[in-house]
């Protein structure tokens, strides 16, 4: 017993080191892993505070380019608006049972980042706001991540340009799907695997969300097609796809909640 | 006594600040980023005992994957090169830290320099490699190592030359 107490007073110093270490590499092998439980995010109140007075200042620098995304948007549902034909046929004669699939919260990106491998931004709403887990992220031009971790004012969003994210996206002009990743390199690209030989893939063709999953609805814009070839196996495409937004400048961003989310995942958890 | 542990106090916070809000924006051609709160362990007195350095390390880290959302990257990196500070110092050092008479304002230039960038490298690469944890993408691991170094030393030194005190 007196050799044991003896060996760790000796090597406090190693012992102590091996102990922090083993809870730094615990700490990084959770964060790669998507939706492990971890505590050390930005979502917390003091990062988030600080985050949010930092981002109340910088808001104004870049007021100008901001107010003109969001005119651009206005008057792109504007057209829509005037031109679809919801007003004629569409008219619900029990407004109770009628209720919207999804709802969209707005939302500020207090912090961004891009250089990283897995990046990861923080938003100015939380479960105050009813925000919760894998609700969908999106900007005016196309999508962003999924909500991660959320605190009572804040909510961590794994971004498109994290390694670990998985999204399913389709091309826009027939329905082969699959999944929308990220290689680490440019934050202006992201990688589409899994898209059959069979589709009819060409430079420039626009990719989508599929709606296949219960986080994003069908037609989130992404990007177009820049270049693809076959996989190791030659039976999928790599599809590289330039995407519509800026992510090393995003501000305003839509939260994308699904209304019939828990129904589906109960349907899906008892297959 | 008590007025080292304001300095390092308030070393530690403006550190971080520093770090968080201003240097992780820079993205210099990309992804190229300095990471000065090393400083802190870098500067840290070399009399004072190796657990409460291992310790502050360790928070010091925390604190900043915290605020970056990187899990424990900067955790892990921060306290291997706090446990292998004695060996860097004897290394750049030499006499003078058998001496236990290390000032860093009164050092050589030469010296500060290889400690600075022995100290440097070692955290960097440890830090991308967590980051990465890859073995094939390990080209990328190196190539982020040398940038990133080579931003941080330039900009530990002109920090310390900005404020160190002159030798009286």
């Amino acid at each position: 017993m007196q050799q044991i107490i003896n060996f760790i007073i000796r090597n406090k110093n190693f012992l102590l080191f091996l102990l922090l270490f083993g809870f730094s590499l615990l700490f990084t092998i959770q964060s790669h892993s998507y939706h492990k439980s971890k505590f050390i995010n930005s979502a917390n109140f003091l990062t988030g505070g600080v985050y949010n007075s930092l981002n109340n200042i910088s808001n104004y620098l870049d007021l100008k380019a901001q107010n003109k995304l969001l005119t651009e948007e206005n008057k792109r549902l504007r057209i829509l608006l005037s031109n679809s034909a919801i007003q004629a046929d569409s008219v619900f004669l029990d407004s109770i049972t009628f209720n919207k699939l999804y709802r969209f919260h707005t939302a500020n990106v207090i912090k961004n980042s891009y250089a990283l491998n897995n990046n990861v931004l923080t938003i100015n709403r939380g479960k105050n706001d009813s925000i919760h887990q894998d609700f969908g992220v999106i900007s005016s031009k196309g999508i962003i991540g999924i909500v991660d971790k959320t605190s009572a004012n804040y909510a961590t969003v794994i971004s498109i340009l994290n390694t670990t994210s998985n999204i399913s996206a389709q091309l826009k002009k027939s329905n082969h799907f699959g999944t929308l990743t990220w290689d680490g390199k440019s934050p202006e690209y992201n990688q589409l695997i899994d898209i059959p030989k069979i589709a009819p893939v060409s430079k420039g063709d626009t990719i989508i969300t599929s709606g296949r999953s219960s986080i994003f609805p069908k037609g989130i814009p992404i990007g177009v097609v820049e270049d693809y070839k076959l996989d190791l196996a030659e039976n999928y495409y790599e599809i590289n796809v330039k995407l519509f937004n800026d992510m090393t400048s995003v501000e305003h961003v839509y939260i994308i909640e699904n209304a019939d989310k828990e129904e589906i995942q109960n349907l899906l958890s008892n297959n | 006594m008590n007025s080292i542990l304001s300095i390092h106090t308030v070393r530690f916070i403006a550190l971080v600040i520093v770090q968080v809000l201003i240097l992780n924006h820079i993205n210099f051609l990309g992804y190229i980023n300095p990471y000065i709160y090393i400083l802190f362990i870098a500067l840290f007195p070399v009399k004072n005992n190796r657990v409460t350095l291992i310790l502050l390390s360790f928070l010091l880290g925390l604190t900043i994957d915290m605020f970056m959302d990187t899990g424990g990257i900067h955790a892990g990196a921060s306290v291997l090169i706090a446990y292998a500070r004695p060996v860097i110092l004897k290394f750049s050092f030499g006499t003078v830290y058998e001496h236990q008479s290390v000032k860093f304002n009164t050092v050589d230039f030469g010296s500060k320099l290889t400690y600075f960038t022995l100290l440097t490298v070692l955290h960097h690469f440890v830090l991308f490699t967590l980051e990465i944890f890859s073995v094939s993408k390990v080209i990328l691991i190196f190539q982020k190592t040398l940038f990133s170094s080579i931003f941080t030393i330039l900009l530990s030194v002109v920090v310390t030359i900005i404020f160190s005190r002159k030798p009286k």
